[in-house]
């Protein structure tokens, strides 16, 4: 047996790009339909664990599956603003606990989520050092955040402005690391949290700036009354807030009115859950509530269906490869006729020379399984953070 | 080494048939036979070496009725017994000249490779001179060189029957006559018998009998050989 496999293996190695081409060939074909089934599989899993432990989300109106994987992945997407007035309204409902949600703005890649204290208990997340943010300009940060921006409490993060030619707009707020969350694989660990009023600041909806009533800002004051004092641009803003110009800091008009992009709804039973989505079913509302779990799972049946078309697609391709596959080795049988010959005529057994062509099929076999195996691990691995990275981008 | 009586063969398509009433030739003894292409000179190693058989009479070598074998006993004897070598060299082109050499070795699980093996394999090329290229692919070598190898292949074994099909047909005067002395001094140190298939008629001098196919047809009875060409 081993003469037949050093045989077939010089084969193999000696044509080296046709094993290779075909190797490669057998392989995807292989991995194709199980990698997939391994991504959605572990993709659907992570996505209803997360879906499943938010009992209700209050959003502007429009579309739930955006309002969903603002809320819970933090994707990109936007959805509809809705007031803060909408998180006091849940909370003195006294049906559900309410969890401002403010998921606008990043640092870096990293998603900025205001929100309040309440969201670490509701998420069981824990510190690996530090505490939770305590005034304005203080932010928690996610365990991947950690690692990848070289974090820990006491340095700083500084958000980034909304697009390139935002310079008008949303300022970098630079803000200080109270806090390191542990790990919990889910995208908390991919996010920094701040308090929903920090979230305003980076807005521009609440700031810090010189005292205008100091004398060195007096250049900078157009008009002074009893009640108001007009400012050109020149007088100095804070970009960080610190002990010694935290009161400088504050709010224009009135919060209630301030934007959020979801309320988190915990209720306090179910009951008070039905209730409160019996609530939310008027059609003139400017807002909705939403069941994630209901939301992801129809986004899974959408994905499920896809997958099963790409299934079929590669399965029809998996028979024309196969077929290709052994269109190649006859062919090869043919080309090899004179040599098989020799072999035959010096006193070759028949054994021995079926078992070479055969080994070198075997191992053309194993080696693109092998490979279909330790790609589905590494998929099985990274794949799901793949998937959801493009689904939520 | 080698009788044949009453030997009738024919392939199953065409015309041609071969028909030896009775042939000879003794252990250790060097012939050579030359004939008209398509005379069934080639045809009468293939039957000697049982890789065709007779349609009737029988076929001995070296004390066995090889025509009288089944297949899988007939590869099994040639593969220890006899050495076979080709004028297209017949090297398999994915193996490195020292897997070219122990093939026989690889094939047929009656031999057994080792350590003695190996060592005889790098002592005969040695020999014949291309020692320093046991590692290389036979495509890179020489018409002359490929040629020794197929020898090689041939000796390694240490078979007492050697047929050659135009060992020389496709070298040069001084890789001829090297293959030549290989061949046939392989023949006289091991009291081997030596059958080759040639169109030279420069070296026939350096074989003990020479059968003509040509010959033959003018003189069948002298050579106690019979072939007939039907068109």
């Amino acid at each position: 047996m081993r003469d037949v496999v050093y045989l077939a293996w010089r084969y193999l190695v000696y044509n080296r790009w046709k094993s290779a081409i075909l190797i490669t060939s057998i392989m995807l074909i292989v991995y194709l339909p199980i990698g997939l089934n391994v991504v959605v599989e572990q993709s659907a899993e992570h996505l209803t664990a997360r879906a499943a432990a938010t009992p209700l989300l209050v959003g502007a109106k429009g579309s739930p599956l955006e309002l969903t994987l603002n809320s819970l992945y933090f994707s990109s997407e936007n959805p509809e603003l809705i007031d803060y007035s909408e998180a006091t309204l849940v909370a003195e409902s006294g049906l559900a606990d309410a969890i401002p949600l403010y998921v606008r703005f990043h640092s870096r890649s990293h998603p900025i989520v205001g929100t309040s204290l309440d969201y670490f208990s509701f998420h069981n997340l824990s510190f690996a050092a530090g505490r939770p943010m305590a005034v304005l300009g203080e932010c928690v940060v996610g365990a991947t955040v950690a690692e990848s921006l070289g974090v820990k409490p006491g340095d700083a993060v500084i958000s980034s402005s909304e697009t390139v030619f935002d310079l008008a707009g949303v300022y970098p707020l630079k803000m200080k690391v109270t806090g390191v969350l542990d790990p919990v694989f889910t995208p908390d660990d991919d996010a920094i949290f701040v308090d929903v009023k920090t979230a305003w600041i980076i807005e521009g909806l609440g700031h810090g700036h010189q005292d205008l009533a100091r004398p060195e800002a007096a250049s900078g004051v157009l008009s002074r009354t009893n009640d108001n004092i007009v400012a050109n641009a020149s007088v100095v803003q804070f970009n960080e807030i610190t002990p010694d110009n935290a009161d400088s800091f504050h709010f224009h008009g009135d919060l209630a009115g301030y934007p959020l992009t979801a309320v988190l709804a915990v209720p306090k039973d179910e009951k008070s859950g039905v209730i409160l989505r019996g609530r939310y079913t008027d059609d003139d509302a400017n807002s909705q509530i939403v069941r994630p779990v209901t939301v992801i799972d129809e986004l899974l049946d959408t994905i499920l269906t896809i997958q099963q078309f790409i299934v079929a697609a590669v399965i029809i391709v998996g028979l024309a490869t196969i077929a290709t596959a052994a269109l190649v080795f006859l062919l090869s049988l043919k080309l090899r006729r004179r040599e098989i010959d020799t072999m035959h005529k010096i006193g070759g057994s028949r054994g021995r020379v079926a078992s070479m062509l055969l080994a070198e099929v075997f191992i053309v076999v194993m080696m693109s399984g092998t490979l279909a195996a330790a790609i589905t691990m590494v998929t099985w691995r990274y794949g799901p953070g793949v998937i959801e990275s493009f689904v939520l981008a | 080494m080698i009788e044949i009586g009453d030997l009738r063969f024919s392939y199953d398509e065409g015309d041609f048939s071969l028909e030896i009433p009775e042939l000879k030739v003794a252990d250790g003894e060097t012939v050579a036979i030359v004939g008209p292409s398509g005379s069934g000179k080639t045809t009468l190693l293939n039957l000697i070496a049982g890789t065709a058989t007779p349609r009737s009479g029988r076929v001995t070598t070296n004390g066995y009725e090889i025509s009288g074998l089944h297949d899988a006993a007939r590869r099994d004897f040639r593969i220890a017994n006899i050495g076979l070598v080709f004028q297209e060299f017949e090297l398999l082109e994915y193996l490195n000249v020292l897997d070219n050499i122990l093939l026989p070795y690889r094939i047929n699980p009656t031999l057994r490779l080792g350590t003695g093996v190996r060592e005889r394999a790098e002592a005969l090329a040695k020999r014949v001179g291309i020692s320093d290229k046991l590692a290389r692919f036979v495509n890179h070598l020489s018409q002359g060189e490929k040629q020794r190898i197929a020898v090689i292949r041939a000796l390694v074994v240490q078979p007492p029957l050697l047929l050659a099909d135009e060992p020389t047909g496709n070298l040069d005067p001084l890789n001829k006559d090297r293959v030549l002395d290989i061949l046939l001094q392989y023949a006289e140190k091991n009291a081997a018998t030596l059958v080759t298939v040639t169109h030279d008629h420069d070296i026939l001098h350096r074989f003990q009998r020479v059968i003509d196919f040509k010959d033959f047809y003018d003189h069948a009875t002298e050579l106690r050989i019979n072939s007939i060409v039907r068109s």
